[in-house]
């Protein structure tokens, strides 16, 4: 029975412990209910990703209806992936909640928090598991509405302008995806994305079917602020409650990339989007500028948030090159990207956070003397950062080797150069927070804690997945590797 | 000539769409700036209803005498998006209240001047 119905369960979990939490009274009843939903959420998407590795494809027919007229829930190696990636992270983020909402958020909105975070989550993971291209905006757009109220929940009233900024641009993102599935469906009489991409293959370039994709992609763009549509995302990640930052920053873009890499590789096919209509230069150019542009300005700010949330862009970049490399390697390395970025952006904002809570700014300034007054956040925080910048034995390592390799391998020497040159912009940015915290002393000399076990426990977990996953990288790689196998040869077949 | 009459209901969406865009963009009033997104989101399902008319057929209900419908999915379609952009102007309404509390003001330029975003 549960094994019948485990494709829709990542959607269904989340979705009935929503209210759940909304009309339970007391804050602490909240979060664990919102746990519990969440670990079964992590323990469904890993059985998933252990089926996919072992059969392809899972394929479940909404309401029984089978698949190119009823809605289908398709689960490949690369959404479940990504669904590990963000039921892990959303089960670690909600630990880590407790103690800092309860700091940053009104006692009477907690609960609320709680309902917006699984409906976030629901959103996120129906995106990843369906297989229809319709359905895949409506999932977004529920994802997004519950974005928009978690970052509006934050203490400073500039979190509720940036809200508004990020609901108009997002509204905007996901009207253009509509136009664009709009044109798809005039095309092709089909929303199903298998259906989708074989009907497709047999058109051969159009004018609807173009603008159709020039709308998509730009509107997925937004989505994942990618280097000039990316301006909504600063303020929003600055000034979210702590929590929100490290939940967003390490889900909701990653999600939008995957759908990026879902509407390139699945519905139109590489060779088309690529070759005929040249939008791997396009998005090259854009994701370099993005890396170079982003990492400087993160080297300006002084609000560490702030310089988080530009390293972000930067690091979509970093996504976006590996997929505009248009090869296996570089799709393959784009996925352990968004993966492992998951892991050090969540702990790096968890460790801001940690010291929100307890100093109660962000601001550089206050990050003086901390490597000794929290030594364990402030070790998470150093660790996380080496792994933004790079350096081998972590995760970031991992990725940016593959990408360097899948640049190499098409001959790209300037690519790989830029990619390298980018490690550097992020030694100042994260050098200089850590410069702050060991090598300066506090102006004031008031004696700080560390922050609570609760915290420290599921940030230290995203800090030695990090170290895990950047020696033992046999298991990411593997799955990343099946993962882009299957993207890219799968669209072979059905172009011939 | 037939390229205009033609393609009416593509013109009249095209119309409204950028018309809604340039309201989203151009306005100062947050308000104003929500109408606009409104006009811009229905805009867009106009089109996906125009995409389902059928030429002479009769609404997708069997009935005697009538052999062709229109196709019903676009129709279906829509009115989930519609539910969506609701629910995005209840959100967007409810931060203007917000905005209006916290800063007085619902005109962007004024509170911009109160502080830098970023």
């Amino acid at each position: 029975m549960i094994d019948q119905h485990l494709a829709i369960l990542p959607v269904v979990l989340p979705l009935v412990a929503a209210p759940l939490c909304f009309i339970l009274p007391r804050h602490s009843l909240a979060w664990l209910v919102a746990c519990a939903t969440n670990f079964v959420s992590f323990a469904v998407a890993l059985s998933l990703l252990l089926l996919t590795m072992e059969q392809g494809v899972v394929s479940y027919a909404v309401g029984g209806w089978s698949a190119p007229w009823g809605i289908e829930m398709r689960i490949d190696v690369a959404s479940a992936i990504v669904l590990c990636a963000v039921s892990g992270i959303s089960s670690l983020v909600l630990i880590y909640a407790k103690d800092s909402i309860a700091h940053e958020i009104a006692a009477e909105q907690c609960s609320l928090f709680y309902t917006a975070h699984l409906l976030c989550l629901t959103g996120l993971s129906g995106i990843l598991i369906t297989g229809d291209a319709f359905n895949l905006f409506v999932f977004l757009e529920i994802s997004s509405l519950a974005t928009y109220t978690l970052v509006s929940l934050g203490r400073d009233r500039r979190c509720l302008t940036a809200a508004f900024r990020y609901l108009i641009m997002g509204t905007i993102g996901a009207t253009f995806i509509l136009i664009g599935v709009g044109m798809l469906y005039m095309k092709t009489g089909t929303l199903n994305m298998m259906d989708l991409s074989e009907r497709l293959a047999l058109l051969d370039g159009n004018r609807t079917l173009n603008t159709g994709l020039a709308f998509i992609l730009i509107g997925v763009s937004i989505k994942l602020a990618l280097f000039p549509l990316h301006m909504w995302l600063p303020p929003a990640y600055t000034h979210a409650p702590s929590v929100v930052s490290a939940f967003l920053a390490s889900t909701a873009t990653k999600v939008a990339v995957y759908v990026m890499i879902r509407f390139i590789f699945t519905i139109f096919g590489a060779s088309y989007v690529f070759e005929e209509m040249g939008m791997s230069i396009i998005l090259l150019v854009l994701a370099i500028v993005a890396i170079f542009k982003c990492s400087f300005m993160a080297t300006v700010q002084s609000n560490v948030k702030t310089v988080l949330a530009y390293s972000s862009v930067a690091q979509i970049g970093y996504m976006i090159l590996g997929i505009s490399l248009a090869t296996s390697l570089g799709l393959m390395a784009g996925l352990l990207h968004i993966f492992n970025h998951a892991l050090m952006k969540g702990a790096l904002f968890m460790a801001v956070g940690c010291v929100a809570l307890r100093t109660g700014s962000v601001d550089i300034k206050a990050f003086q003397g901390l490597g000794r007054k929290m030594p364990w956040t402030m070790a998470a925080f150093t660790i996380a950062g080496l792994s933004i910048i790079g350096v081998p034995l972590t995760a970031g390592f991992v990725s940016k080797w593959y990408l360097v390799t899948a640049a190499l391998e098409q001959q790209h020497w300037l690519i790989a150069f830029f990619l390298l040159a980018g490690s550097l912009l992020a030694v100042v940015y994260i050098g200089r927070v850590l410069e702050a915290a060991y090598f300066q002393k506090a102006e004031n000399d008031v004696s700080i804690q560390e922050a609570p076990l609760l915290m420290l426990i599921p940030m230290w977990l995203l800090v030695v997945a990090n170290i895990y996953f950047g020696i033992d990288t046999s298991m990411t790689v593997g799955a990343a590797e099946s993962a882009a196998q299957w993207l890219t040869t799968t669209n072979v077949t059905e172009a011939n | 000539m037939s390229f205009v009459t033609d393609y009416y209901n593509y013109w009249v969406v095209v119309f409204l769409m950028m018309a809604g865009f340039y309201v989203v963009i151009a306005a100062n009033n947050l308000v104003k700036k929500v109408v606009g997104l409104g006009i811009f989101q229905t805009a867009v399902f106009m089109m996906y209803i125009t995409i389902g008319k059928v030429k002479g057929g009769s609404a997708p209900i069997v009935a005697e005498g009538v052999e062709s419908f229109s196709n019903p999915l676009p129709h279906v379609l829509i009115l989930t998006a519609i539910v969506v952009g609701v629910a995005t102007t209840a959100v967007a309404l409810a931060l203007i209240i917000r905005i209006k509390q916290a800063y007085g003001t619902i005109e962007e330029n004024e509170f911009e001047d109160k502080e830098d975003l970023i």
